[in-house]
């Protein structure tokens, strides 16, 4: 999962699509991952990342990740 | 820029800033940031409560002129008269229907010392509405398919052909959305009311409205391109707000339409894109929209750059611009006094 190389960011979760005029907000622990999608840091470190971190299993994690993936699908932000 | 003894004088026309605004307010705010002073903006008005009038730290100078219907000489006429006074440079008409006057006594406003910057009859042509399909069918660029009619029988045959929703356009402005025959039949007696025959039945598109503003120097060559998404739309459908876009597929259709009518002046493109991201053109404007001064802030002032180029300097293509610039349009209450509108009312000038 890519963002797109244009998509703008910002650490209070402000999302910028140049190529659409589409703006978005993300919650805090959204804009932490978008950070490090931008950044280029692979999927499964993020997730190992946030399961030490917060107090979530690994389904529930999956679950959500997907939902997250999907609006970030649907919003046109990452690459095909 | 050429030099002269007295300021340089720029001829605006289109000072209607109201909810369907003119462009000229905008062009003027865009001459003014991008060209060396002094500057005299002398406007060019129709109607005597067009706010632009009235707004003198924009206009210097108002003189009414002709309606379009009152045909070239009266116009030449009364331009002679205002020459005579202000010695024009440069002259800039900003809207649709004033345009065909203008570009028939360009050679004679020339040989005035009058410089415009207009495109040439068979590129003011090519674009428009009745001619569009043929044009984008020409050129592989993507048009809704349509039907040019003249009576309201035509219509089922469109609703055939086309399916509904039918989008009846006039000839020179409006649009409506017809769902039902009831409607389009509606919408075409009311459309040929205000704007006359024919009627374009297109075909409905659904998808973001984006309008891209274009100049081009008129040997194939884009001077500048800024695409924008409207992002508040009034019930007009004009852009309230709006945004600038980075998108090569946007910047490359305009592209290929000024290399393909080597189109010279100011233009704007309008396109729905799909979901499946197809960019169609819907319309194409033979002048700056009245969004024009989002160019300007967004580093590629086409206003200025067209005076320049009316007075033969070279103008570098631009190639960057800022991308997530916003214009929020906003109405104010501007006061003036009963003598000023007397004055432009009784004498034609103010």
């Amino acid at each position: 999962m890519h963002l797109k190389k244009n998509i703008a960011t910002s650490e209070s979760g402000f999302i910028f699509n140049p190529s659409t005029g589409d703006s978005y907000s993300a919650n805090p622990i959204a804009a932490e991952i978008l950070g490090l999608l931008k950044e280029g840091v692979p999927v499964s470190t993020i997730k190992a990342q946030i399961l030490e971190r917060y107090d979530v299993t690994n389904a529930q994690l999956e679950k959500d990740w997907d939902d997250f993936a999907n609006q970030l699908k649907y919003a046109n932000v990452l690459e095909n | 820029m050429s030099e002269n003894k007295h300021p340089l004088t720029v001829a605006v026309t289109g000072l209607n800033a109201i909810d369907s605004p003119g462009p000229g307010v905008a062009v003027i705010r865009a001459l003014r940031d991008g060209l060396p002073k002094p500057l005299r903006i002398i406007g060019l008005s129709y109607e005597t409560l067009e706010p632009g009038i009235y707004m003198h730290d924009v206009v210097d100078k108002t003189y009414q002129i002709t309606y379009p219907g009152a045909g070239t000489e009266a116009l030449l006429n009364r331009i002679k008269y205002i020459h005579d006074k202000e010695k024009i440079d440069v002259l800039i008409p900003n809207f649709d229907a004033e345009l065909y006057n203008f570009m028939k006594l360009a050679p004679t406003l020339k040989s005035m010392g009058i410089a415009t910057f207009l495109p040439t009859f068979e590129q003011f042509d090519a674009r428009d509405k009745i001619n569009l399909y043929q044009f984008g069918l020409k050129y592989g660029l993507s048009v809704p398919a349509d039907k040019v009619i003249y009576t309201v029988e035509e219509l089922y045959a469109c609703a055939e052909l086309l399916g509904y929703p039918l989008v009846v356009k006039g000839k020179y402005y409006d649009a409506v959305i017809a769902y039902t025959m009831e409607q389009a039949q509606k919408a075409f007696y009311k459309l040929t009311a205000k704007w006359g025959y024919p009627i374009i039945v297109q075909q409905f598109i659904s998808g973001n409205e984006i309008n891209v503003a274009v100049l081009g120097d008129g040997k194939g060559n884009a001077t500048s391109i800024i695409p924008m998404k409207k992002l508040y739309i009034t019930d007009k459908g004009k852009a309230w707000a709006g945004i600038t876009l980075e998108d090569d597929t946007l910047i490359a259709l305009a592209k290929t339409f000024v290399e393909a009518t080597k189109w010279k002046g100011g233009c704007e493109l309008e396109i729905m894109r799909t979901a499946e991201g197809v960019p169609y053109i819907m319309e194409i404007n033979p002048r700056f929209p009245a969004w024009i001064y989002l160019t300007a802030a967004a580093g590629q002032n086409q206003p200025a750059s067209l005076v320049k180029m009316a007075l033969g300097d070279d103008v570098p293509h631009f190639t960057v611009y800022e991308v997530g610039k916003i214009f929020i349009r906003y109405s104010w209450d501007h006061i003036t006094d009963v003598k000023e509108f007397q004055q432009i009312s009784g004498f034609g000038e103010l």
